[in-house]
């Protein structure tokens, strides 16, 4: 038998949502036709897609509302193999990408102050804090988050999360289940892939518990094709960034990652990467660029700044640079790729403990080289993120190495992911003009 | 022309067709920056006309109609113009200290600024010399008469000024103290230095650069001599002009 509760989720989730954003778009797009763009902006048009990634983003987070007793929730990290939770039917809330959303719309201060109320020290990365401070608090910008009824962390790309993770499992008491691939120095070993496999049939066990369903292999390997599909999907938007003019920015690549986090192995996370593939073919094709006048073309390493991301974008665009590629937004095509349906759980344990974070820096360094010369930068910036140590640590390193290897300039960037009160504006910003008037 | 809006100080030049500076203007900064400079570059057009106007320095996108250049590139644009040679140029500013790697077309190579805080910057000096009523003029000659180093182990500022307090409270030499605050200025600076261009000749521009102790201190701990540029407080200012002159 349906409940209510499961009722309102389906009518929130396929009728009244979609049909409500819809009506928004087309009222902002009303909107936006009676005003003139500027045109001293030095961006390229906006992307259409950027109207439906909305609605899609949109949609994520008020089904969600509904979505605590209607269905099976779970939380979950930013590298979990979230594919395994599709097929029993989990509503999945990432409070990484929350906290990004947080921090775009200046909230921050006012969440991690919560948390850091409670006992948390400033030194914990912001996206931990601004989450625990959003459930303590219960504020949220959208409008509500679902309770969990599973906790589901991934530690390929920090400890930190475990802990956090933990609080959490603490605080809404229900289960945490782990997924903590080894750290790969140079290959992984055929056990420690093993003992990721370990860890994912727990995994499916415990999804079965809570959701109460059982789920055939047949299922779960066709939802690793949609993730693989998605993944591809994503890396074909960014790699059109290898044409000159790049036809959008590496900030707009930030913004446009939140399906590929958040609804991966879902059709209308696909759906939604084949519409942003084809207008950036479109604008290559018609030669539109990102931003208006391209000059240099740069890369960017580690998260990005939430809260700064306009002003940074102006302040680059104004001076004709791009960042063409980012190693952030790279992560999420890579994996994709391992992903072998013929040997589902092997080869997920594979690409899962293959991220960007769980490896060396020499294969960080192999990363970033690869990424330079196939999108022919000329330069980088290395975001040394105040409160993520996991991504920060080894880039005095990186630093050297990139130059000394391509000869490009390279600037470290000192910031903060999410939160404002560890940014220096001023001093930041006159840095990077400092390093872009390098290039004259 | 140029202009140079520091946290301390504005400085404004006049640059002939020869290079010559034909009018420079040294003032402290004022609150109201973009009236003093508007003044400033009036006082400098009474001179040269209407010609276009660099800025740098913190203040510098308030300069009502100039151009604003950072004072990196400023830096290095008028120090290189003065000595025509690749080379490692520290400016110990008020806010920040640059160490600037100059290549040999005069463009930047890479550089680094110190972090956040006023440690490591002409503040720091500023903040424990006042604690010590040591007047500016007479640092030099304070730490000549040193009898000995008095080492300062904090970075901070804050820290450093409460380390001060209790060693002046210990009996320690003034003098003493002095010498020990520009070692450990100079060891800061060395480590921001890092692994910029190891070898290369060392350049000092910027108001701290006319203090002898300073300059001493530097050449200590990078291991090498210091040469310290003429009129070492216009180089960012030369730099700005430079940079809009044709
Ligand atoms: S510390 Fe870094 S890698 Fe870990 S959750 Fe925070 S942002 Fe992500």
């Amino acid at each position: 038998m349906i409940t209510r509760r499961r009722l309102e989720y389906e009518l929130v989730k396929h009728v009244v949502g979609p049909a409500t954003l819809r009506f928004d778009t087309l009222r902002g797009e009303l909107k936006r036709r009676k005003k003139k763009p500027r045109p001293d902006s030095p961006f390229g048009p906006p992307l259409e897609a950027a109207h439906k990634l909305k609605e899609l983003m949109s949609l994520h987070y008020l089904a969600g509302r509904y979505a605590d007793g209607a269905v099976p929730v779970a939380w979950v990290t930013s590298g979990f193999p979230v594919e395994f939770l599709r097929p029993f039917g989990f509503h999945a809330v990432y409070p990484e990408n929350h906290a990004a959303l947080c921090s775009a719309q200046k909230q921050v201060p006012e969440l991690a102050s919560a948390a850091e109320a409670e006992g948390y020290a400033t030194d914990l990365c912001s996206y931990a804090r601004c989450d625990l401070g959003s459930a303590f608090t219960g504020k949220t910008p959208v409008g509500r988050l679902p309770k969990p009824d599973l906790l589901c962390c991934c530690t390929n790309i920090c400890q930190t999360l475990l802990y956090w993770y933990r609080a959490l499992a603490t605080h809404f008491n229900v289960p945490l289940v782990l997924i903590d691939p080894p750290f790969v120095y140079g290959k992984a070993k055929p056990h420690h892939h093993q003992y990721i496999l370990d860890q994912m049939e727990e995994l499916l066990a415990e999804a079965a518990r809570v959701s109460r369903k059982q789920v055939s292999l047949a299922e779960l390997v066709e939802v690793m094709h949609l993730a693989r599909e998605g993944t591809a999907l994503w890396g074909e938007c960014l790699d059109a960034s290898r044409n000159r003019p790049a036809p959008w920015t590496g900030f707009d690549g930030f913004v446009h990652i939140g399906p590929i986090v958040a609804l991966r192995g879902t059709k209308e996370c696909n759906a939604y990467y084949r519409l942003l593939r084809d207008e950036l073919h479109d604008r290559v094709k018609k030669g539109i660029g990102g931003i208006k006048n391209e000059r240099h073309r740069l890369m960017w390493d580690n998260l990005p700044i939430w809260y700064g991301l306009r002003e940074l974008s102006t302040l680059l665009a104004e001076r004709g640079f791009n960042f063409v590629c980012t190693s952030y937004t790279n992560a999420w095509a890579e994996g994709g790729a391992l992903v072998d349906p013929s040997q589902p759980m092997a080869s997920m344990a594979r690409a899962y403990s293959h991220v960007l974070l769980n490896q060396d820096l020499k294969n960080r360094l192999s990363v970033l080289e690869r990424l330079a010369r196939t999108y022919e930068v000329e330069g980088a910036v290395l975001h040394s993120d105040r409160s993520c140590k996991p991504y920060s640590v080894g880039q005095i390193d990186l630093k050297d190495r990139l130059q000394k290897a391509l000869g490009i300039r390279v600037l470290l960037f000192e910031a903060d992911h999410a939160d404002p009160r560890a940014y220096a504006k001023e001093p930041a910003e006159n840095r990077l003009t400092a390093f872009l008037e390098s290039f004259a | 022309m140029g202009i140079d809006v520091g946290s301390t100080t504005t400085k404004g030049v006049l640059l002939g067709d020869d290079g010559a500076l034909l009018e420079c203007v040294l003032e402290p900064t004022a609150p109201r920056i973009d009236e003093q400079s508007r003044e400033v570059v009036a006082r400098l057009k009474q001179k040269g006309g209407e010609l276009p106007v660099g800025a740098t320095g913190y203040g510098r996108k308030r300069v009502p109609t100039a151009r604003a250049v950072t004072e990196i590139t400023c830096h290095a644009k008028g120090a290189f113009f003065r000595l025509k040679r690749q080379g490692l140029l520290v400016d110990i500013g008020g806010q920040d200290t640059k160490v600037i790697h100059l290549g040999a077309q005069g463009d930047v190579q890479d550089f680094s600024m110190n972090d956040k805080c006023a440690a490591g910057t002409g503040r720091f000096l500023e903040v424990i010399l006042g604690r010590l009523n040591v007047p500016l003029a007479e640092v030099s000659a304070y730490a000549a008469r040193a009898p000995r180093v008095v080492s300062i182990s904090s970075t901070c500022t804050v820290f450093a000024e409460s380390e001060v307090v209790s060693l002046i409270a210990e009996g320690e030499p003034v003098e003493g103290i002095v010498k020990g605050l520009h070692a450990s200025l100079a060891s800061r600076v060395r480590a921001q230095a890092g692994t910029l261009s190891p070898s290369a000749e060392i350049f000092m521009s910027g108001g701290v650069a006319l203090n002898q102790a300073m300059v001493a201190a530097l050449a200590q701990a990078m291991g090498r001599a210091i040469t310290v540029l003429p009129e070492p407080q216009l180089i960012g200012a030369l730099g700005a002009a430079l940079s809009v002159a044709g």
